[in-house]
């Protein structure tokens, strides 16, 4: 109630003082004045890109594209780190090696199924396999870690669990260099071809007579025309989005609607209280690491498909980044996590060319973000969603 | 044969013997109080009965089921229903799924949906804010809600925990009210923990009070109201 009257108030200001007041909180807060100009050092170098010409309206797009897609990737990792936190107020740092297990035990079962010529004769099925595959695989190690690592630690100090988690994460990438070598694996070429009759895409002509199979949802990249721009479009990257974005919506049905939804936010706020209510608070602390890790399975194999390499180290990147989503959206706020995840991989994509730096360093931009948000929403982009509700 | 029975159970919280050897039974039908001052060890009963803080020695039995080492959701499943201290709201759901929740353990939507109706019946002011979130609630309404979500569970045994703690007097007396009707009507089985002795004493049939984790004394409701030692200790009178 307070802050409200403190925002009404804040919102009757005139803009002058407004920004009278801002201008202390810097004077006041050193890390502000460095953020400030940070940003401000940021958004003059990308104007003077665009207006120099070097940054363009084509070059957006086609970079927009491939962040929608690696910002799937990360919302769907990042949801399974919100999804932990929430209920545990732990971070499941080893979260990136479940990603990782899933993708990884995924590649065989698509590479065997490659080598027999299943693949190319059952695609869709092959591909439905191969996500099972990856899938189990994932929420075996999820529900493993949990029931091993973190179950004991329930009741230890906070940073007990975290400790083992970095453990269980190292552990894991270790154990499957062991088993599996440390030399990148690569996931087969996969030809998803649809609608022929539609698209008159990927045609060949036999004795003058044009046979035509349709377009290549994974692999196929076609010139596309639109507002006077030509991009190549690779339909791939928006099945990705679609998917994440399918995922997510059936994330969010299950956790607001149904009985099992309902059970996870009444243990996330209250666990002895949500066992007087005869919810088995170990179970349900399971299925959510269960969903998470079912996400982060589906996510692995979605980005196998357009990386191809898959090594035991994989899940170590994308793991800290998601976890960065998550942060940056608000951790233990669902959408957070989504918006975080879109967010950060739009970014990533976009800022190394509009602000004229090398990609190498598309990692620095990475984390200097996550500090940056931080600095002024600590509770990151929909955190504050969050804590009105508490209040 | 009692519907509740309590045999010598002690309890320790790390190294504080809470329980030191509590006794009690309540028999199918009653409203049973357990009153006591502060530390008495009144709610470490109940979230014993609860196996929230496990009993380290003694039985727990009920309806003729020794549920003294069951985990606390199988206990509810039993048919134990708890109203806790401090009311525990789920702040976060609405009113209307708090009192789904208070119904996990149960399969039978049809019944189910009807037992919903039978508290929206009893507190109309939980109807009203049916798809509001729990912690918008004042104290008296997420009493109401506590309540309600216990009797979701259509518990064979009831444990209210302090339902009158932080209520203005007028809302004491409605909710007493409604413990009564409960009982009296829908012939629910009550044991009320109160530190208002008073208000405890007037509804219920039997008594015990709790001092630093012993029974100390037992009786009738109406003897303990005319006790010396429970009018100057617990009902305030010189």
């Amino acid at each position: 109630m307070v802050s409200q009257e403190a925002n009404a108030l804040r919102r009757s200001e005139p803009f002058i003082e407004r920004l009278q007041r801002f201008g202390k909180s810097m004077l006041r807060s050193p890390i502000t004045l460095v953020g400030t100009i940070i940003i401000a050092v940021i958004i003059v170098q990308a104007l003077s890109n665009i207006l120099q010409g070097e940054y363009d309206f084509e070059l957006f797009v086609k970079q927009l594209m491939v962040g929608l897609a690696q910002g799937s990737i990360y919302a769907l990792v990042a949801l399974g780190y919100t999804l932990v936190y929430g209920i545990l107020f732990m971070i499941n740092f080893a979260h990136g090696e479940v990603f990782m297990a899933g993708t990884y035990i995924g590649f065989f079962a698509i590479d065997a199924m490659n080598k027999t010529g299943f693949l190319e004769q059952h695609t869709l099925l092959s591909l439905l396999i191969v996500f099972l595959v990856a899938i189990v695989s994932s929420v075996l190690v999820a529900v493993t870690l949990e029931r091993i690592a973190y179950r004991p630690l329930r009741n230890a100090p906070r940073l007990v669990p975290l400790i083992t988690a970095i453990g269980a994460s190292t552990f894991l990438q270790r154990a499957f260099v062991g088993l599996f070598g440390s030399s990148p694996r690569v996931y087969p070429n996969v030809h998803f071809y649809i609608l022929p009759q539609v698209f008159h895409l990927e045609c060949n002509a036999v004795d003058g007579v044009e046979t035509c199979l349709g377009m290549d949802l994974v692999s196929g990249r076609y010139p596309l025309q639109f507002l006077g721009i030509e991009i190549l479009f690779r339909p791939f990257y928006l099945v990705v989005f679609l998917a994440a974005i399918a995922m997510m919506a059936t994330l969010w049905y299950i956790v607001r609607r149904t009985k099992t939804g309902k059970a996870m936010r009444a243990v996330a706020e209250d666990k002895a209280t949500a066992s007087l209510m005869g919810i088995n608070v170990d179970s349900v602390i399971v299925t959510t690491f269960v969903l998470g890790a079912a996400l982060a399975g589906a996510a692995g194999v979605l980005f196998a498909l357009y990386n191809r390499q898959v090594v035991p180290t994989m899940g170590f990147a994308p793991g800290l980044k998601a976890f960065t989503a998550a942060v940056l959206g608000g951790i233990g706020n669902i959408p957070g996590a989504a918006v975080g995840g879109f967010f950060l991989g739009i970014v990533e994509a976009v800022a190394p060319s509009l602000l004229n730096i090398p990609n190498q360093l598309e990692n620095v931009i990475a984390f200097g973000m996550l500090v940056l948000v931080l600095i002024f929403r600590p509770s990151g982009i929909l955190g504050e969603v969050l804590t009105e509700k508490k209040a | 044969m009692a519907l509740l029975e309590v045999q010598n159970i002690h309890t320790y919280y790390g190294k504080i013997h809470a329980l030191k050897g509590i006794s009690l039974d309540v028999d199918e039908g009653e409203i049973v109080t357990l009153i006591g001052g502060n530390g008495a060890g009144k709610t470490t009963t109940l979230n014993t009965i609860c196996g929230i803080t496990p009993a380290s020695e003694g039985t727990i039995i009920l309806g003729g089921k020794n549920i003294t080492r069951m985990r606390p959701h199988a206990i509810v499943a039993m048919g134990v229903g708890q109203s806790p201290e401090g009311r525990k709201i789920f702040t976060r759901l609405t009113v209307r799924e708090n009192l789904e929740m208070g119904a996990y353990a149960r399969n039978d939507a049809a019944k189910i949906a009807k037992d919903m109706e039978f508290v929206f019946e009893t507190f109309p002011r939980l109807k009203e804010r049916e798809q509001q979130l729990g912690g918008t609630l004042s104290g008296g309404e997420q009493q109401m809600l506590a309540i309600g979500r216990a009797l979701m569970g259509q518990p064979r045994i009831m444990l209210l925990d302090e339902p009158s703690m932080g209520l203005a007097p007028l809302l004491v007396r409605d909710i007493f009210h409604i413990i009564e009707y409960l009982n009296k009507e829908q012939g629910t089985t009550i044991l009320l923990v109160e530190q208002n002795a008073h208000m405890a004493l007037a509804i219920a049939s039997r008594g015990y009070v709790l001092q630093t984790g012993n029974i100390i004394l037992t009786d009738s409701a109406r003897h303990l109201q005319e006790n010396e030692m429970v009018r100057k200790a617990y009902l305030g009178e010189n």
